[in-house]
C-alpha cells in the first residue's frame, strides 16, 4: 500500500483548512498563538465552546490538492473487511465511522458488503442476528461511538445470549487532541467496547492499520467458532481518515476458519454406550442445528436409537411431524426417561425440573430417580461472569464440552458400532410406541386449536391455521418466536427444513422481533424463500423504522401482526401482583396496554411504503388478506397484515 | 428493556411443561393442580356451595371475566393459552375450580373473597357455561392440512 501523491494527513488538512479560513475571514482575529498543528480545527468545528485555535498565517494556505486524501486508512480497512466476504453491512450513519462509510460505498463499490440503511442501531444488530441464523454466517454492523453503541447494546446482548455471531465495528475518536467540538468528545470513549465487554466474545481497539488487519480477521474467526457470539472492533477516527503512509507494509492475513470443537472420542464412546444401554433415552435439544447438516444428523441419531426428541426450539432441530418429535408431550417423555441427553441446552436444569407456584415455588425433579444425564454443549467452553444467562447449574453424569452438531457424526458412528441385534429389536419396539404417542399428541393439538375458532379478536390458533393454509405449498421460512402465540405454528405446521424456524431472542429483549425478521428475510431473499413473521405489536413499537428499511431495500417479508394491543406478558405479570397483593385487580392494565388510541399498524406501515391491510378482526377475512399480501411479497416487497388477536 | 418477570414466568412455565408426566406443554401445571384439587374438593363441597352457576348473572360474568383479568391468561373464550389451561367449554367443575381460584398452587394468582365475591364467581362460571363447545377438528379443513 503506497501513499498516493498529493495525499495529506488529517493534521495537515486541518492546518491547511484553518489557515484558509484564517485568511478569508475575521475568525483569524480570534486565533491565539499555538504552533501545534494538532490543536488546529476546520471551520466546521468552530463553535463557542471550541478549544484553543491555532494561529495560522494566511501565507500558509495550501493548494486544493493537499487538502484531499487519495488513499485513506479506511480503504485498507475495506480491503480487510472484503476478505471476510460479508454480504451486507447494516448501519445507521455516524460520523465516528464516516471515512469507513465512504470507503465502503465508493472504494468498495457498495458491494460485499452492501450498505443497508437502518433507522436504529438496535435494528442494525438485530438484523444481523436474524440474518446469521438463516445464513450461518455474520453480517457486519457499524455503530457510532458511544451513543450508537448504547442503542445497539440490547441487541448485542440478545445475540450473545442466543450464541449468534454479529460483527460489530465501533467508531471512536481515540486521540483527545483531535476532538474538536463537544460532539467529538461526547462520541468518544477511552475504552469504547467496555460497556459491551460482558456480552461479546472478544473485542479490540487497533492502533495501527496492520493491527486492524489482524484483529479484523481474528474477530471473524472468534465470532464464528462455537460457541458463536458477537465481537466488536473499534475503528479509530484517525486510523480511518489519515492517509496510508508511504511505503507502508500492509497485508491482509488469510482467514482460516477453525473447525468447530467436537467431543473427545472416549467421552463420545461412553455417551454412545449409555444411549445404547438405556431403555428409554430422551434427546432434549435447543441450539443444536447450526446448519442443515445439524438437522439431518439429529434425525439420524433419533431414528437410530428410536429415541424421542424434545425440542426447546432455539433452532430448527427436529421436524415437528416426525414420529419421534415429542415436544408437545415433553413432560411425559422426560418423566419416563432413564437417560436424558441434553444437546446445546441453554437451560438443562429446567428441562429436568418442575417449578410450581409463584409466591412459594415448589421445585421438584421431573425425572425418575436414577435417571442419567449426558450434556453436550459448547457453553461449557466459554462463559462470562457478570450477566447470568448461563442458567442454574445442573449436575450430569457425563459432560462433553463440545459443539453438539460437530459431535453428532462421531456419536452416531459409535452408536452404530455398539448396537447389536437385541438392541435393534428393542429400539424398534419402543419406536412403534413413540410413533403412536406422537400421533395422539398431534390430534390433541388439533382439537385444542378448535377452541375459540370463530372468536373475534381472532384466536392465535386460528391465525396460525389460516397462515399455514396460505404458505404450506410455498418454500417458506418462519422467522419469529412462536412463544407469544402459544407456539401454535410449532404445534400445527409441518416444520422440516433448517430455515423453517430460527428460534427466538436469546435474551428475551423486546424489540428483537421486527428487525431480526427483516434480517432473516434479507438472508432468505437470494434463496427465493417466502419469509414470514408473526409480529408482536409491542415489539414492533420499539423501532418500527425497520419497516422502512425493508421497503427501501426491497426485502420481501410477510408480516402478520399479532396485535393484542398490550405488552401482554407484562399485563399478566402485573395482574399476578395485583392478585397477590389482594387489591385493585381491575387496574392491571395501567401501564401495560396499547389502547386509547389503538395503534393503526396498517397506516404505520403505509407511511413507510409497506403494503398493508387491517386491522382484521373477523377470522373469515384473514385468509384472503394473507393471500393478497403474499402476492406482494412474491413481487419482492414487504407486506403487513394487521390482525386483532386473542392475548395468547 | 429487559423483561425480567416475563423471563421468569417463561422459565417457570417451561420448567413445568417439561416436567409434568401427563399433560401437554401448555397446561401441565395448572391441570395437575386442578386434578389435585378435584379430589380434595369432593369432601369439601360446602365451601363451594355458595358459588352456584344457576344463580349466576351471565352478562355480569362476561364483564367480570375481562375486568378481573381472567381473559389475560385464559383467553376471551376460556380457550387457554401460554401457560394457562383451557377453562371452558366444556364447563369446568365449579367446586374444584372455586377452591383452586381461592387458593391456587400453580401459576394461577389467588382470587380471594376480598377481591372476588362468591356471587361474582358464580357470574363468571355462569358465563363460561354459555360458551358453545367448539367444532371437532375433523370438521375444520384448516386443521387437517
Amino acid at each position: 500500500m503506497k501513499k498516493q501523491k498529493n495525499s495529506v494527513n488529517r493534521r495537515e488538512f486541518l492546518k491547511g483548512a484553518a489557515g484558509t479560513v484564517a485568511a478569508a475571514s475575521t475568525v483569524a482575529a480570534s486565533l491565539v498563538t499555538n504552533p501545534t498543528p494538532a490543536a488546529a480545527t476546520p471551520a466546521m468545528h468552530a463553535n463557542a465552546s471550541a478549544p484553543t485555535l491555532a494561529k495560522v498565517s494566511p501565507t500558509e494556505a495550501v493548494s486544493i490538492e493537499s487538502i484531499t486524501v487519495d488513499r485513506p486508512g479506511s480503504d485498507f480497512m475495506v480491503d480487510c473487511l472484503k476478505s471476510l466476504n460479508f454480504e451486507y453491512l447494516c448501519a445507521n450513519p455516524g460520523n465516528s465511522f464516516r471515512s469507513l462509510h465512504e470507503s465502503l460505498i465508493n472504494y468498495g463499490g457498495n458491494k460485499a458488503p452492501e450498505f443497508i440503511t437502518c433507522c436504529h442501531e438496535e435494528s442494525a444488530v438485530a438484523m444481523g442476528h436474524g440474518y446469521a441464523k438463516i445464513e450461518g454466517k455474520p453480517l457486519m454492523v457499524c455503530v457510532h461511538g458511544t451513543v450508537g453503541l448504547q442503542h445497539a447494546s440490547m441487541a448485542i446482548y440478545d445475540a450473545f445470549c442466543d450464541r449468534v455471531p454479529v460483527y460489530v465495528i465501533l467508531g471512536n475518536f481515540p486521540d483527545a487532541a483531535m476532538r474538536f467540538g463537544q460532539v467529538d468528545w461526547t462520541h468518544s470513549a477511552q475504552d469504547p467496547a467496555a460497556m459491551i465487554r460482558d456480552f461479546v466474545k472478544w473485542d479490540d481497539q487497533p492502533v495501527s492499520l496492520q493491527h486492524f488487519a489482524e484483529s479484523s480477521i481474528r474477530a471473524y474467526k472468534i465470532a464464528t467458532t462455537p460457541p458463536m457470539m458477537p465481537v466488536a472492533l473499534v475503528a479509530g477516527h484517525e486510523l480511518q481518515e489519515d492517509p496510508i503512509a508511504d511505503g507502508a507494509n500492509l497485508s491482509v492475513p488469510k482467514l482460516t476458519m477453525s473447525s468447530p470443537p467436537a467431543g473427545d472420542s472416549s467421552a463420545v464412546d461412553e455417551a454412545a454406550r449409555m444411549l445404547v444401554a438405556a431403555e428409554n433415552p430422551v434427546l432434549v435439544t435447543d441450539r443444536v442445528a447450526r446448519t442443515p447438516e445439524g438437522l439431518a444428523r439429529m434425525i439420524e441419531l433419533a431414528e437410530l436409537l428410536q429415541a424421542p426428541v424434545v425440542d426447546r426450539n432455539g433452532r430448527m432441530n427436529f421436524p415437528t411431524r416426525h414420529a419421534l418429535n415429542h415436544t408437545e408431550r415433553a413432560g411425559a417423555a422426560v418423566g419416563s426417561a432413564d437417560l436424558v441427553m441434553g444437546l446445546e441446552l441453554t437451560d438443562f436444569w429446567s428441562a429436568v425440573h418442575s417449578v410450581r407456584g409463584i409466591r412459594n415455588p415448589v421445585v421438584q425433579s421431573a425425572v425418575k430417580p436414577g435417571t442419567k444425564f449426558i450434556s453436550v454443549t459448547s457453553n461449557d467452553l466459554y462463559l462470562k461472569s457478570n450477566y447470568q444467562d448461563f442458567q442454574r447449574y445442573q449436575p450430569v453424569d457425563l459432560a462433553i464440552a463440545a459443539d453438539a452438531q460437530a459431535t453428532l457424526p462421531s456419536l452416531i458412528e459409535s452408536v452404530k458400532q455398539q448396537m447389536n441385534d437385541d438392541r435393534r429389536r428393542a429400539f424398534a419396539d419402543r419406536g412403534a410406541k413413540h410413533a403412536s404417542a406422537h400421533q395422539q399428541t398431534m390430534q390433541m393439538q388439533r382439537e385444542a386449536a378448535t377452541a375459540a375458532w370463530d372468536a373475534s379478536p381472532i384466536s392465535t390458533a386460528r391465525l396460525s391455521a389460516e397462515l399455514w393454509a396460505q404458505i404450506k405449498n410455498e418454500d417458506w421460512s418462519l422467522v419469529s418466536n412462536c412463544q407469544f402465540v402459544s407456539r401454535w405454528p410449532l404445534r400445527l405446521w409441518d416444520f422440516s427444513k433448517h430455515y423453517h424456524y430460527i428460534g427466538g431472542e436469546g435474551g428475551y429483549g423486546v424489540g428483537y422481533g421486527a428487525p431480526a425478521s427483516v434480517g432473516a428475510a434479507l438472508a432468505n431473499k437470494k434463496h427465493g424463500r417466502l419469509t414470514v413473521s408473526i409480529q408482536n405489536d409491542g415489539d414492533l413499537m420499539f423501532a418500527p423504522g425497520v419497516l422502512w428499511t425493508a421497503a427501501h431495500h426491497r426485502i420481501p417479508l410477510l408480516i402478520i401482526m399479532h396485535n393484542n394491543r398490550a405488552y401482554h406478558q407484562e399485563l399478566m405479570q402485573v395482574q399476578i401482583m395485583a392478585n397477590e397483593h389482594n387489591r385493585g385487580i381491575t387496574r392491571a392494565s395501567i401501564g401495560s396496554v396499547l389502547t386509547d388510541p389503538a395503534i393503526d399498524y396498517a397506516k404505520l406501515a403505509q407511511g413507510m411504503a409497506v403494503h398493508s391491510e387491517g386491522p382484521i378482526s373477523d377470522p373469515n377475512d384473514l385468509g384472503p388478506a394473507i393471500k393478497r399480501a403474499i402476492e406482494i411479497v412474491k413481487n419482492g416487497e414487504p407486506a403487513l397484515v394487521d390482525v386483532l388477536t386473542q392475548p395468547r | 428493556m429487559f423483561r425480567c418477570l416475563a423471563s421468569l414466568l417463561f422459565t417457570l412455565v417451561l420448567a413445568v411443561a417439561f416436567a409434568h408426566p401427563t399433560a401437554h406443554a401448555q397446561n401441565s401445571q395448572s391441570a395437575a393442580a386442578k386434578s389435585s384439587d378435584e379430589k380434595s374438593a369432593t369432601s369439601k363441597t360446602d365451601e363451594a356451595k355458595s358459588v352456584d352457576t344457576s344463580r349466576g348473572n351471565v352478562e355480569n360474568g362476561k364483564k367480570l371475566f375481562v375486568s378481573y383479568g381472567c381473559y389475560e391468561c385464559h383467553g376471551r373464550q376460556g380457550q387457554g393459552g401460554g401457560g394457562a389451561p383451557r377453562i371452558g367449554p366444556p364447563a369446568i367443575p365449579v367446586a374444584a375450580a372455586t377452591r383452586y381460584v381461592r387458593n391456587p398452587t400453580g401459576q394461577m394468582p389467588p382470587y380471594t373473597a376480598k377481591v372476588v365475591s362468591d356471587q361474582e364467581l358464580s357470574d363468571i362460571f355462569a358465563f363460561l357455561k354459555t360458551i358453545p363447545p367448539p367444532p371437532r377438528a375433523a370438521s375444520i379443513p384448516l386443521l387437517n392440512q
